[in-house]
Formats: C-alpha cells, structure tokens, sequence
C-alpha cells in the first residue's frame, strides 16, 4: 500500500485515539464533573423539620407553629414595564416604593433565575389579599413557613425566645442556615438539639432557567425531614396562667414547685412579654421596646435576680442550730434589742416563737451558738472555721448553686464563706461581730427565687428535696436523666416538724405576719419576708407549702417595692395554693384585690425616713431586713 | 458499458452498514436531543426529528436512485456539479436568508437548503476530475490550481460568513497530499500550529520588561525566538557537510524569518482582526483567564455533559445536561454532548470509533481503485469527513476553539445529511464499478 496513505490513517488513528484518551479523562477520571452537573441541574432544597411542640404537664399544647408567607420574587419572570408600574406593585405587596425597588434590585444582582425573598411574614389576613390578585404579578410567588406559636403566650420567661440564627450561630453549628432558626433562651435553648428535628433534603431536577422539571432525573439523596422531639413541660398551665394574671401590674416572681418530685409547676416573672410578639415580622420593635424598657421585662427574674433573704432565713439558720445540738425547740433567748433591733412585743421567745416574731436577737444568739462553738481557738479563728462548716449545712440546701438548672443565666446567689471575708478584711481580721447580719439573713447573702421556693419544698419534704425541673419528657423518653435525685438537705426531719409548725402558726395565728394567706379548710405553712429597697417601698416576700400533711405544692412569690411579706406576696401565694388544691378560687375578694392592684409603678414615693442617696436601685438587690 | 449484476455484486456492504449505523444512532439521538427528558416523544413534521426523519427518508431514496446511475455520469458531470454549486453558493449570498449574522441558507418554508454542503461534493468532483486528468499532482502549477479549485467555494462560504465550513475544506490536503502534495505541506502545517499555540499563549499577558516597563509578553517569544534560532541554525551549520551548508543554512534562516513573521501576523490578526468573542474563544480553548465569566460557557458545560455521562450514561432522553438546556446548540454543533452524556464512556468511544472506521473504510475504498478520479474522490470525501470529526469533537471535548460545524450523520440539518448521502452513494456506485472502469 501505498506510504501515504498510511501516514493519513495513522494521522486519522492518532486524532482518534488522543479524542479517546480525552473522553476517559472527562468521563471516567475526573469525577468532578459529574458533581458539576448535579449542581447544575438540580435545585437542592433543604425541607424544615418541624420543630418539637411544648405540652403542658396535662398534656394541653402550648407551644405549637402556625402559617406565615413569605413573598418571593423571580427576577426573571417579571414584566419588562415593572418600573412605570411600580407605585401599584409596591402597593398591593404592601410596601414603600423605595423598599420593593431595593428588594428587587438585591434579588436581580443574587439571582435572575432563583427565588428570593421580597417581604417576610405577611400574615393571613393580607395574604389572603395579595393572594387573589396574584395571578396580575407575574414574578411573584408565595413561600409558606411555620411560625412559632405560643397559644396561650404562657410561661414565655421559661419557654423562651426561638428566632433568626445569628452568624454566630452559624459558625458554631453548620446545621443553621441563614433564616433558619435557633433557640435563643429559656427552654427553647436548652433543648435546642432535641426540639429541632432532622432537616430533609430534596432535589428537583431544573433546567438552565432554574425552571422545576421532571423529578426523577435528579435523585441524589433525597430524605425527608424528621420532625423534632415533643416536649412535656412540668408547668400546669391554669396554675401558670392565674400566677400571670395575679402578677399582671405587679414586679417580682412566682415559682411554684411540687416538692415531692421537684418539678416546677409554674414559672412566672413580672413584668412579663408576649411570646408571640417575639416571632414573625414584629420581633424587630418589640423586642427594642423590652430591651430599653427600664423594668428589663425580659429579665427572668425566677432564676436571675437575687435578693437577700431576710426573715425567711431564720428558718434555715433555726434547723441548723438543732441539728449542731446548739439550741432545741425548747431554746430560749431574750429579745435584747441593745444588741440588734426588733420589732413587736415579745420578750424571750423559745425557737417556734421566734420564727413567728421574727425575732433578730433571738437568731443572733443562734449564730453565735453555731459559729462561734468550736472551743480552744482564739475568736478570729473561731468565726472562720464556725463560718465555714455553716456554709457548709447551707449549701446542702442548694443555697449558693444553681440547684442544677440548665436554663441560661440561672444564678447561683452568694453564701459568704471565711475566703470572701478574708478576701474583704485579711485572715483573722475579723469575728463574729464583723459577721452577725447574715444570722438575719442580710449581709452578703443572696438567694434567687427558685432557691427560695426549693426551700419551700425541702420544709414541705421535711429535710430533702430533688433539684427543680421544668420537663416531664422528651418524647417518650421520659425525664432527662440526673432529675429525680433525692437530695438531703442534712438536718433531720424531727427539727423541721419545729419550724414547719411554726410556718403554720405564721399563717394561722390572729396576728400572724402570713394571716393574709389563710385558706379556709387548707392548712397553709409560710413564712413571710420583707427585703428593703432604699428608697423605695420594701419587696414583699413569701414562701409557703400546703397542705401541712402530704404537701402538694410549695412556692415563693415576690413582689417587688410593694411593701411587707405579708401584705401582697402572700395573698398571691394563698391564691395560687388555693387553685392548684381546689382547682378553684373561693376566695373572690382576694383575687380582686390582687388583680386590680397596679405596684408597678418604678418609682412611687420614696419613705420620709431615710436620707440615702437615691440611686435607681437594680430590682435584683434588696437591703435590710424587716419580718 | 456495465452489467448491472456485477454492479449489484460489488456494491460495498460494509459501507453501507457503516452509513446506515451512523444515520440510525444519529436520528436516535437527534430525538433525544430534540425532544428533552420530559413527556412523551411528540412526532410530526414541526418537530426537529420529524423533519430530519424526512430528510433522512429522501435522502436514502435519493442516494438509491443515485446507485442506478453510472459512475460515467459523475465524472462526466463533475464540472456541472461543481459549476452549480458554486452557482448556488455564490447565489445564497444575494438572496439567502440572513441567520445569526451569515447568509448561508435558501429558505423553503420551514425547510431550508444549505448550499456549502453540497459545496464539499461540487469540489471533490471537480479536484477528482482534474487530478485524474493530470494523472498525479506533483508540479507546482498542478497543486496551484488543484488549490484554487478548493479555494474558490471556500472562498464564497468565507464570504457568507462560515468560517468552519471553511475549515472543513482544509479536508482536501489528505486528497491532495495523495495525489502527490509535499509531505512539507502538512509539516509546515504542523509548524503553523506550534508557533501559533506559542503566539497566543505568549502574546495573552503582559510582562514587565528591564528599561520598558510593561508590555505584551510576546515580544519575549519572540526575543527568545530569534536567540534560540540563532543559535540552533549556528548548530545546525556546524553539524552539516560544508558542501550543502550554505543550502541548509540559508533554508533554516528563511524558515526561521516566515516563521516569526508568520507570529507576527498572526499576533496582529488577533489583537486588531479579531473581535472580541472570537478572542475570547480561543483564549478559553487555551485556558486563558478571560475578562468576560460567559465566555466560557459554552465550552464549560459541554464538558460538564460529556463528563457526567461516566461509563454508560444517563439513558435515552435522560440526560438532565443537554435535555434542560445547559449546553447550547444542543441539536446542531453541540449533538455530540447528547450522545455523550446518555451512553457515556462506552458509547462515546464506539461512536468514535465507528466513525474513524467509517472514514478509513472510504480511504481503503480509495485505495483499491483503479480509476484516479474515484480515489481522489472518495479521498475528498474522507478528509471532508475527518475535518468534521476532527473540529466538532475536539470543539466539544474542549480541544479546539468554538467553531460552529455540524458532526455528519448527528446534528439536525437536512442539506447537510443529504449531501453527505449523496456523496457516499456516488462514492459506492463508482466502487462497485471498480473492475468494470478504467479512467
């Protein structure tokens, strides 16, 4: 054959052979282009997960999602007079002119050929408007969302916020897209993993218009969204709805526990928000307004504010004294005001007298007892170490901790051990005189109220309490493991019967401090404070259990500058025991008198008495004590 | 004067049954590629396979009309059809119908003719005829004028303007190159190539230069150029026998002048010449970075089809890519993305190879002829053919720059399948004649 002709073959050969080789490169070498193609021809979207529901521990829904519509626009699609015919459009989306033409000028620049969003959260009632016309609007669509809804807008403080995921929380989990959501606090944050579900994934086939097109060409994993965990909160919501009622106009806490399992039956703090103003569109304006609002309404006091206990604390400072043999109940001491003030007439009260009284010398004696018992050291060392093992038996009430709580920004209060004092003054520097006011519980000490309505539960359990929780069940899984504990508060049950009876006397007696929370056929025990708050009107403080015999329900309610323990927080609290145990009010005089009472007022007249200087007071501080 | 039994004996099967499989996967895939993924496959005459359905029909009964007639009659026609088609080609120009900037079409209601394909015919004819009656195109003046009969409908497509078309007619070297063309030709061609891939890449970025400052980086390649040629003729000198010295040497420096002169046109015509998007092409096809992102875009998702077709493809009328309009000219110049992207590797490599084995079959066709006007003939044909396989795919595969020809037997388009219909069916009726003739 000729030699020509077999240089054009091999040419022919060596062109077809290098086209070959090229075609094994791009389809069988190089797996990058397969996932181009997949990026390009299919619309990955991600499908929300419904996120868990909240029960209340009766199993009524209180947390659930409602439908809200977003409006979208396809750049694409829209008609090429849009611009003269702007003023109507912007109209009818319910929009200035200047906003739409910036919208639509952003979703051009992302995308011609993809969605985006023009106006977020356009309620039912509009939508129900713009949706009849739409068909007029080329370009423009409807998104539909769940929305986090509160239907009773109860125990917001406690669920808390559920909005936007910040960059922050982008970076931190790569499960949060921007406009998805996130828990922000209170419960929704705390249970965040569980609550959100598993997001699905589907692909749809699009063609070079980022038009949807036959769905089986496409199929890279494609998997539904799996809805996120129920949640069955301990909260019972009459009881949670008629505390924010009774609490309405008013400043302060109520945390309302079951003490033989330590769940949280109700949650309140005052002044309260509206969960439901907290999702959607609204959050913007009403969140800036709860921001400067000077009374920080979102502020959980429950288990934020601290304040000092007070009178309150003698109970505590009374158990531990006979449990370290100090004192019994038949103990007696003089009402010696030449060493600490006291108020009413009562001269040498034995231990249950003095918890009625509130009789301050009385505990003064107590303390010295408990702190000052250890023998053969000098005084200075004396107070150190007595301060230091009553720390100690403080602790193992769950004072000074935050008794578990997961909740964001639970605080732990103070209880003052010797490190702090010799922090203050230098080691041995200081006695017992330097220390007495936290026998009365002021001074250094800080208590939350949680802390005080633990405090309720262990009187009511007679010496033992398990930490507070607010779920009863995830899912079907039941109570998060480590609740349930049985925790001993180390002071055993014959010296509570002491103190509890005395609580009852409080209640019961014709001038007891607590008269005001007296149920007819309920045996109430309680125990009133009084917190000052220079300058202003004193925080009323109480804490209480019933019925006196197999306790249902123990609780401490504050109300904040409103005067004495007994004269508000204990009516709210009887309220609140009456309508857990009855599941009614008899009482309708009280209940009128509570609701129509408006204590919000920040600042009402300040006292004639004292000259201090009188600076806005932060509402989690109190001062002084008072029965 | 020939018994037709004898024709009917030597008629060559196996180039039918070549032609017939490239038409049927051709119109197989020309549905897939019309109709796109989704719902069922819609037929009629509005449709792109419908027509091409019936293109392809008259086109089978007008090529077994033409294995009646005798082979006398092509080569005593060649001058008339070369004639006509040039008449045609030069008549589209005045009254064609204007589509994306050239005049290359003769509309017929929704049909329409396309005179250059049937240019490549006219011009295997007529070089046919004349080197079989030159008997060999070994002097210059012979491979002049064989050059000016090719050149002159190309030079009418040229004007249409169809610049691939053109190219394609670059086929015509294989036939002449057999007829006796230097072997030099194709080196030189070769050569052009090298500097012009040097030229391009060079010339695509400016450098910053000792005393100048910035400037085109080709004046480097070509400093470099000059210094390296200096050099290797200096070499080159000293390693040849002094009696043929001063020929060599001078051949090596005039050679070395056309070819830097040769850079440096062709640096010009890319800079002034050119407009933009041309540029632009070839830059992407060099992998240049390019001011405009579309640019290649084209290029990029061909490739992206033909890559995700993996070993065996996407399926009939499955391929996402090519079906939802992510490769443009889907059905014409880009047809090969289809085909790649739903038979994948396999079918892709067979396609290939079925076509080289097409093309070579002609060539050994050729080879076996007595008759000189039948081998540059059918040569015509095969370097017709090669040019097409050669621009389309490596256009596709991201080989050669963007340059708009349909691949024979698989893009839509009625004149093209036609003529190369006829032209096969002449080609094996003068075959089949092979014993019975001597011209």
């Amino acid at each position: 054959m000729d030699t020509r002709f077999r240089t054009v073959v091999l040419l022919i050969l060596f062109f077809t052979g290098a086209f070959i080789l090229r075609l094994t490169g791009l389809q069988l070498l190089q797996p990058e282009w397969k996932d181009k193609a997949l990026s390009l021809t299919s619309d990955r979207q991600s499908i929300p997960p419904s996120r868990g529901l909240m029960f209340d521990r009766n199993g009524l829904l209180l947390v659930g999602s409602r439908a809200v519509h977003d409006l979208m626009v396809l750049p694409r699609m829209l008609p090429s007079d849009l611009d003269s015919n702007l003023g109507a459009v912007a109209e009818w989306a319910g929009m200035s002119e200047e906003a739409l033409d910036k919208a639509l000028n952003k979703a051009k620049r992302y995308s011609r050929y993809k969605t985006s969003t023009i106006r977020k959260g356009v309620e039912a009632e509009e939508y129900a408007r713009m949706a009849a016309t739409l068909l007029e609007y080329p370009g423009f669509s409807f998104r539909t969302r769940p929305l986090r809804h509160h239907l009773y807008e109860a125990a917001g403080h406690l669920i808390g916020e559920y909005a936007e995921a910040t960059p922050s929380d982008l970076e931190m989990d790569p499960f949060y897209q921007l406009g998805d959501h996130i828990g922000k606090s209170g419960l929704e944050k705390v249970y965040e993993l569980e609550l959100r579900g598993v997001k699905g994934r589907a692909s749809v086939a699009v063609d070079a218009r980022n038009r949807v097109r036959n769905a089986d060409l496409a199929v890279p994993e494609n998997r539904p969204a799996e809805a996120g965990l129920d949640i069955t909160l301990t909260v019972d919501l009459d009881l949670q709805r008629l505390a924010e009622r009774l609490m309405e106009g008013k400043k302060g806490s109520v945390v309302a526990i079951e003490p033989r399992s330590g769940e949280v039956l109700a949650m309140v703090s005052a002044p309260y928000f509206n969960p439901n103003m907290l999702v959607g569109t609204q959050r913007g304006d009403y969140y800036g307004h709860l921001v400067t609002d000077p009374e920080k309404p979102l502020f959980n006091r429950a288990i934020k504010a601290t304040y000092r206990p007070g009178s309150i604390w003698k109970m505590v400072q009374g158990l531990i004294a006979m449990q370290a043999e100090q004192i019994g109940p038949w103990t007696r001491f003089d009402c010696d005001r030449t060493i600490i003030g006291c108020h009413g007439a009562h001269t040498r009260d034995n231990l249950k007298e003095a918890i009625v009284h509130s009789c301050n010398p009385y505990f003064y004696r107590v303390m010295q007892r408990v702190v000052g018992s250890a023998e053969g050291l000098s005084r200075f060392d004396r107070a150190a170490l007595g301060l230091d093992l009553w720390r100690e038996k403080v602790l193992s009430f769950g004072f000074g901790t935050s008794l578990g709580s997961r909740l964001p920004g639970t605080s732990a209060g103070n209880i003052p051990g010797s490190a702090d004092y010799d922090r203050v003054y230098g080691a041995r520097r200081w006695d017992f005189g330097t220390i007495y006011s936290i026998a009365i519980g002021e001074g250094e000490l800080l208590t939350t109220p949680l802390q005080m309505a633990n405090l309720a539960a262990t009187l009511a359990n007679r010496g033992w309490y398990r930490l507070p929780h607010f779920i009863r069940s995830v899912a079907d899984r039941g109570k998060p493991s480590g609740l349930g504990i049985r925790l001993e508060s180390g002071v055993d049950s014959v010296h509570f019967e002491t103190v509890t009876r005395a609580m009852r006397n409080v209640v019961d007696d014709a001038s007891g401090t607590g008269r005001r929370a007296r149920i007819r056929d309920i045996a109430v025990c309680g125990k009133t404070g009084t917190v000052q708050d220079e300058p202003r009107k004193d925080h009323s403080v109480f804490i209480a259990f019933a019925p006196e015999e197999n306790p249902q329900i123990a609780l401490s309610v504050y109300v904040e500058n409103s005067g004495f323990g007994g004269e508000w927080a204990a009516p709210i609290a009887a309220l609140l025991i009456e309508q857990y145990l009855t599941d009614s009010i008899a009482n309708t005089r009280r209940l009128h008198r509570i609701l129509q009472a408006d204590l919000s007022d920040p600042y009402p007249k300040p006292k004639p008495a004292p000259a201090v200087q009188p600076a806005p007071a932060a509402p989690d501080t109190g001062t002084a004590n008072r029965p | 004067m020939t018994r037709n039994s004898d024709i009917r004996r030597n008629i060559d099967g196996l180039t039918i049954l070549l032609f017939l499989l490239l038409a049927v996967i051709g119109w197989v895939n020309l549905i897939s590629a019309a109709t796109g993924p989704d719902g069922a496959v819609e037929w009629g005459l509005g449709t792109l396979h419908g027509k091409q359905g019936l293109w392809l029909l008259v086109s089978l009964i007008l090529g077994f009309l033409v294995l009646q007639i005798e082979g006398t009659f092509f080569v005593r026609t060649a001058w008339l059809n070369y004639g006509v088609t040039l008449l045609l080609c030069a008549l589209v120009l005045v009254i064609g119908k204007k589509v994306g900037g050239a005049r290359s079409w003769f509309g017929f209601g929704s049909f329409g003719i396309q005179p250059s394909e049937f240019a490549k015919m006219g011009a295997s004819m007529a070089l046919a005829w004349y080197c079989s009656q030159e008997g060999g195109l070994k002097a210059f003046g012979q491979q002049i004028r064989a050059a000016i009969i090719v050149g002159i409908p190309a030079g009418l497509i040229l004007l249409q303007p169809d610049a691939g078309t053109v190219l394609v007619f670059l086929g015509f070297v294989f036939a002449m190159y057999r007829e006796g063309l230097s072997g030099a030709v194709l080196i030189v061609g070769f050569a052009a190539v090298v500097m012009a891939v040097l030229t391009i890449l060079s010339g695509a970025g400016d450098l910053t230069y000792p005393f100048i400052g910035e400037a085109n980086g080709i004046y480097r390649f070509w400093m470099l150029f000059a210094v390296l040629g200096a050099a290797g003729i200096a070499i080159l000198r000293n390693a040849t026998l002094p009696r043929y010295r001063t020929r060599v040497t001078t051949r090596a420096i005039i050679s070395a002048v056309v070819a830097l002169l040769f850079s440096l046109a062709m640096h010009l015509a890319l800079e002034e010449v050119l407009r933009p998007h041309q540029r632009e092409r070839i830059q992407v096809l060099f992998g240049l970075e390019v001011d405009n992102p579309d640019a290649d875009y084209n290029i990029r998702h061909a490739k992206t089809a033909i890559g995700s077709g993996g070993w065996t493809g996407m399926g009939w009328r499955k391929g996402p890519m090519t079906g939802y309009g992510f490769v443009p000219e889907q059905e014409t110049d880009f047809i090969f993305c289809v085909w790649s992207e739903e038979r994948g590797w396999l079918g892709s490599v067979f396609f290939i190879v079925l076509f080289a084995a097409f093309i070579l079959r002609i060539l050994f066709l050729a080879e076996r002829q007595r008759s000189a006007f039948t081998r540059v003939y059918a040569y015509g044909v095969g370097g017709i053919l090669f040019m097409h396989m050669l621009i389309n795919v490596g256009m596709v595969l991201g080989l050669a720059p963007v340059i708009g020809i349909p691949l024979p037997f698989m893009s839509y388009g009625g004149s093209s399948f036609m003529a190369f219909s006829l032209m096969i069916a002449i080609l094996i009726r003068l075959d089949a004649e092979r014993f019975s003739v001597l011209r």
